[in-house]
């Protein structure tokens, strides 16, 4: 006899079982890890300073560093390079090194994206470096093309990242305004109260010096890992703090060091650069 | 045919053969040899490989190192602070005189013999003759101009994008292109006829005076750990005890920030001394009298001061007035008048 409990019971599991598939559906398991299974994956580097977001000259409302100084910024930019992720098993992807070099300018947003190609996958771990690399720092002309190019952006006065008497790349390069600068020869002569932050330095061409390159890892678990599919545009968005040059765990005034470019600093600096990065949300 | 028929056909087969001997000698004459390493050097460091020297690709270079439009306002080429007859320096200024009549602080040191250098300016900081022009071409007191600028004038002239074509195949001027043709006109500035040179490969009998083998005798046994043959010098960069100058010009220790690198400087060539005073980074000394005796009596402890000019509790290297004659006679010995003389290398 069939009853109408045992009719309930059955449809019940039916039922879970329709649920369970439905969520396993939902669930859109990793593809199985190919190399040549390429898929895109754009990094935007999303440029913040502290609570706030980044403009330009914003002399009616100036921005303050941890040491309560007001500045301006005239501009930010940095190279971003060598972009890697990695699975929750562990598998890593290198992305091809001559598609891995992004100049990211926070005068032009649509530069704000690192878009490579990696294989499908659910990833859990982001790794780039803030910078050139040693070995594209020392290699011949021809392979110094696009944003490495040392005639892009024009001089170093201006927009260039190329340092040409010390055959290397600015990697972060940092400008702006603070009253808190003297006029004279410690703080900025002509009298514009401008600041200069030029960090380089890769490490030296045949004698190790200075290496300010910085490897930065993002741990995706927590603000979403990043599910790249071909039939998606998967976005990893950072938040980069600015303010975190002044306020990492090195801080530093101003007033004490408004232009930092060719010395040992420029280390100081270079360290507060891995807490600048920060994982707001991942768009899959 | 008779005997008159037999002598005429002889003769114009003389004339024939002797048409025939003038020809190829003309085109031996015309025929550009490209990049030859003499036969007293060592192998280049230079890398050939990425970057052949051709006819064409060297004429463009040429054209660009006397080309004024690589500076900011037109008016000064590579040519400009590096003179043939100079030896390609800037003879009579102690540093650098560039645009707008503005002063660097370091000599204007030879384009020579660059195939062999290893590092770059009187400060290192350059390692590859393919970036090296980036550095005149953008300081301040030099051309003044930046790459982007020099690249869209050169674009905008069809003589160049004609010789860019010839070089490289296409009209296209890029960074690369246009650094490899100044390469190739650089390495071709190869100083290798000096009577040194001729008496080493034993040319038509070229032998040293009595003086210069003296002379030479006691360079090797003083100046060559330093100033190393066939280049006359070992590509290092050290601290030959000058006294620290008014602007504290710390050489090779601003860029690479290194304790043990202040007060180093590159180690020059003694080629072509007789064409290239004044002499050390800044020019301090207008004679080689005067170069002699800071290697004699005034080599200052600075820090770094290299171990050979610091022996036995002494500082410099004792040289007596015969000993400064001698090594004199040897030094002119490496003037080359071929070098500044030869019209390949000379603007056209």
């Amino acid at each position: 006899m069939i009853t109408k409990e045992k009719i309930w019971k059955t449809v019940l599991l039916f039922s879970l079982i329709l649920i369970i598939t439905a969520c396993s559906k939902k669930e859109d398991p990793a593809p199985e890890f190919q190399e040549t299974n390429l898929a895109p994956l754009s990094v935007e580097f999303d440029n913040i300073v502290g609570e706030r977001t980044l403009t330009f000259n914003n002399t009616g409302s100036p921005y303050k560093n941890a040491a309560g100084e007001a500045f301006t910024i005239s501009r930010v930019q940095y190279f971003i390079s060598n972009i890697k992720v990695t699975t929750e098993a562990g598998k890593t992807y290198t992305v091809n090194q001559d598609s891995s070099y992004f100049l990211i300018r926070g005068d032009d947003k649509a530069t704000r994206f690192a878009k490579v190609k990696v294989p499908e996958g659910d990833y859990t771990s982001l790794t780039f470096t803030l910078g050139v690399d040693s070995l594209r720092s020392t290699m011949p002309i021809d392979k110094r093309t696009g944003v490495l190019d040392p005639a892009a952006g024009g001089g170093h006065e201006d927009g260039g990242m190329y340092w040409g008497w010390n055959n290397g790349y600015i990697f972060f390069k940092f400008e702006g305004n603070s009253a808190v600068i003297s006029d004279d020869v410690n703080g900025d002569p002509t009298g514009k109260k401008q600041f200069k932050y030029h960090i380089g330095f890769f490490g030296g061409y045949n004698a190790p010096t200075l290496n300010n390159i910085k490897v930065i890892s993002v741990d995706l678990r927590t603000a979403g890992i990043a599910k790249v599919r071909k039939d998606r545009q998967i976005n990893i968005h950072l938040f980069v703090d600015i303010m975190k040059v002044f306020n990492g765990k090195n801080t530093f005034k101003i007033a004490e060091k408004p232009n930092v470019m060719f010395d040992d600093f420029t280390a100081k600096i270079a360290a507060n650069f891995p807490e600048m990065f920060r994982h707001d949300h991942t768009e899959n | 045919m008779n005997k008159k028929h037999w002598i005429v056909l002889c003769f114009l087969g003389l004339f024939i053969l002797a048409c025939k001997k003038d020809n190829p000698f003309k085109e031996e004459i015309e025929k550009f040899l490209g990049f030859q390493k003499p036969a007293n050097f060592p192998d280049p460091g230079y890398n050939f490989a990425n970057n052949p020297v051709t006819k064409e690709g060297f004429e463009l270079g040429r054209a660009l190192f006397y080309e004024p439009r690589l500076s900011r306002n037109n008016t000064i080429t590579c040519g400009s602070c590096h003179i043939q007859s100079s030896a390609f320096t800037q003879h009579g200024h102690d540093v650098s005189h560039g645009i707008d009549d503005r002063l660097g602080t370091r000599n204007s040191p030879p384009i020579m013999n660059l195939a062999w250098n290893k590092a770059f300016m009187w400060g290192g900081g350059v390692y590859d003759l393919d970036l090296q022009p980036i550095t005149p071409i953008t300081t301040h007191e030099e051309m003044d101009e930046n790459l982007e600028n020099v690249l869209n004038k050169i674009r905008a002239l069809p003589k160049y994008t004609a010789m860019f074509k010839s070089a490289f195949g296409t009209e296209e001027v890029t960074t690369a292109r246009f650094m490899k043709a100044l390469s190739q006109f650089m390495v071709m500035c190869v100083s290798s006829n000096s009577k040194y040179d001729k008496v080493m490969r034993k040319e038509a009998g070229a032998v040293f005076s009595a003086d210069e083998q003296a002379g030479y005798i006691l360079f090797k046994d003083k100046c060559a750990s330093c100033h190393a043959e066939p280049l006359f010098t070992d590509g290092s960069f050290r601290n030959n005890g000058l006294g620290i100058s008014p602007i504290n010009d710390k050489g090779l220790y601003a860029a690479t920030l290194m304790e043990t690198d202040k007060y180093k400087f590159k180690v020059p060539s003694l080629r072509n001394l007789q064409y290239t005073a004044p002499y050390m980074h800044d020019g301090r000394f207008l004679s080689l009298a005067g170069v002699l005796e800071h290697y004699n009596s005034e080599v200052q402890a600075t820090p770094n001061l290299d171990p050979v000019l610091d022996q036995n509790g002494k500082s410099g290297i004792s040289l007596s007035e015969a000993q400064k004659a001698i090594l004199t006679a040897f030094l002119n010995t490496l003037n080359d008048t071929d070098f500044i003389n030869n019209k390949m290398l000379s603007e056209q």
